[in-house]
């Protein structure tokens, strides 16, 4: 089976290099794009994010490309804001999102624990979550946030800092993951490579 | 639980990784990428390369080697030296850089902490300060220009005052370089690391000092660090970090393994 076809999605305010880096050290080379005709024509999409969640869905309605993500069919992974994006609205900077995934991205209530989150710490996931496959439980993923995801009927692994919150979350062909699987070592590049495995059964509500 | 980070730490000189004791006298490790091939392998939680003739060069680090060690290593980095603009920061984070440290250029402008945390988020900014205790007034003072003998100076900030200021300003994490007992190997400074811990909301990294397994687990034990720097005990396999860890583990230290 050759490679699929990858896009990260430019949000021209990620760090996209480290994502790329990533793909490329599993051998796929993706297309860094702004352009909706290759989003939509990709096997697969990453929307990656760094930064504000406003700036981002500033940069995106200025690409013209919310209703590109929303309407998207093929297997879409968001990363750190990238999931975040994908959620109703985010209390960072008060922010309609993508609406894909219907739960909300609130300040992470971390009681006197240092803010951002950083570093790595384990996940448990839902025994259904194709993207853990052949990882053990509790693995270690690289965070680094203040925001976070509520958990809900969409959340497929959850983390505990301060609070439990959505470490992964999915609905139908759309997930996401707070951590950053590109710099999370082995258990990373593990998540990636289910991401670029996932099958049609995979993907089905 | 999240895991207290091990954090090798190397400073580029000329596009080699060289180690000074206490800021000085510095000889050269080796090249760069395959020391940080080898750390990352070994379990090493995050790297930090510290350009340390840049900001006394007043020039920004040679950035080619960013983008290098970005392609090779799967954990995150931090890129420090010099950076002294929306532009150069732009270009380190495009290259695969994961967060920056900035040193002397936020002692001469302040607001560039602000301006670099609105553009590129608290995430990435990292402050390094380097704090020197002053034995005949007793406090501790912070100095700039640490990469160059001839250039070192001091500030006008007490260290507590700098590290409240670069909070106020939204730095997103600090590593504090304790300047006594730089490549001194004799111990971490606990007691200016618990006393700056308490007003300190965001992570903060312990540097300067590390000489043997215990003095890791007395800076997480006693000053709650968040990571613990190290160089000299890393380049000269003085500690392996697999046995560091496992060390750690049986101390009760939660760390990744």
């Amino acid at each position: 089976m050759s490679k699929p076809s990858l896009v990260i999605v430019d949000t021209a305010c990620a760090n996209i290099s480290s994502v790329r880096f990533a793909f490329e050290r599993l051998g796929v080379s993706p297309l860094v794009t702004a352009d909706a005709a290759q989003i939509n024509s990709a096997d697969r999409v990453i929307l990656p994010g760094v930064g504000t969640a406003a700036a981002a869905m500033r940069n995106l309605q200025r690409l013209e490309l919310v209703d590109t993500l929303r309407q998207l069919q093929q297997p879409v992974l968001g990363i750190c804001l990238g999931m975040q994006l994908l959620t109703t609205a985010s209390a960072e900077g008060d922010v309609d999102c993508l609406g894909i995934i219907p739960t909300r991205t609130e300040r992470l209530q971390a009681a006197d624990l240092p803010l951002p989150h950083m570093g790595w710490n384990t996940v448990d996931g839902r025994a259904d979550n194709p993207l853990l496959a052949g990882l053990p439980d509790a693995s270690y993923f690289y965070f680094v946030h203040s925001f976070a995801v509520a958990v809900s009927a969409h959340t497929i692994a959850s983390c505990h800092y301060g609070q439990t919150f959505a470490a992964m979350v999915r609905s139908g062909n759309f997930f996401g993951a707070q951590f950053h699987p590109e710099r999370s070592g082995a258990a990373g590049a593990t998540i990636l490579k289910n991401f670029l495995e996932l099958t049609d059964a995979d993907t089905r509500t | 639980m999240l895991a207290k980070r091990i954090i090798p730490c190397l400073d580029v000189r000329n596009g080699e990784v060289v180690k000074g004791v206490q800021f000085r006298n510095h000889e050269i490790i080796g090249a760069i990428e395959p020391l940080a091939e080898r750390y990352a392998a070994a379990g090493a939680d995050e790297l930090v390369f510290y350009d340390i003739t840049a900001s006394a060069d007043a020039r920004v680090i040679d950035k080619s080697w960013v983008e290098r060690v970005a392609r090779l290593i799967d954990i995150p980095f931090t890129v420090a030296g010099g950076i002294s603009s929306i532009e150069q920061a732009q270009q380190l984070l495009a290259m695969g850089a994961d967060k920056l440290s900035i040193n002397s250029p936020a002692l001469q402008n302040p607001d560039l902490i602000n301006q670099l945390v609105d553009e590129f988020g608290q995430q990435c900014i990292v402050i390094g300060i380097d704090s020197f205790f002053d034995s005949e007034s007793q406090t501790y003072q912070v100095y700039q220009f640490t990469g160059d003998e001839q250039r070192t100076q001091k500030t006008r900030w007490q260290t507590a005052d700098w590290l409240a200021e670069v909070v106020a300003r939204g730095a997103g994490e600090v590593v504090l370089n304790c300047m006594n007992q730089d490549g001194v190997r004799k111990g971490y400074d606990i007691a200016q690391l618990q006393t700056l811990r308490r007003s300190c909301p965001i992570p903060l990294i312990a540097s300067g000092g590390a000489g043997a397994k215990e003095h890791f687990a007395e800076v997480f034990q006693q000053a709650a660090v968040d990571g613990a720097l190290a160089a000299s005990v890393f380049h000269k396999n003085i500690i392996e970090i697999s046995e560091l860890k496992d060390y750690l583990a049986t101390q009760e230290i939660v760390v990744r393994r």
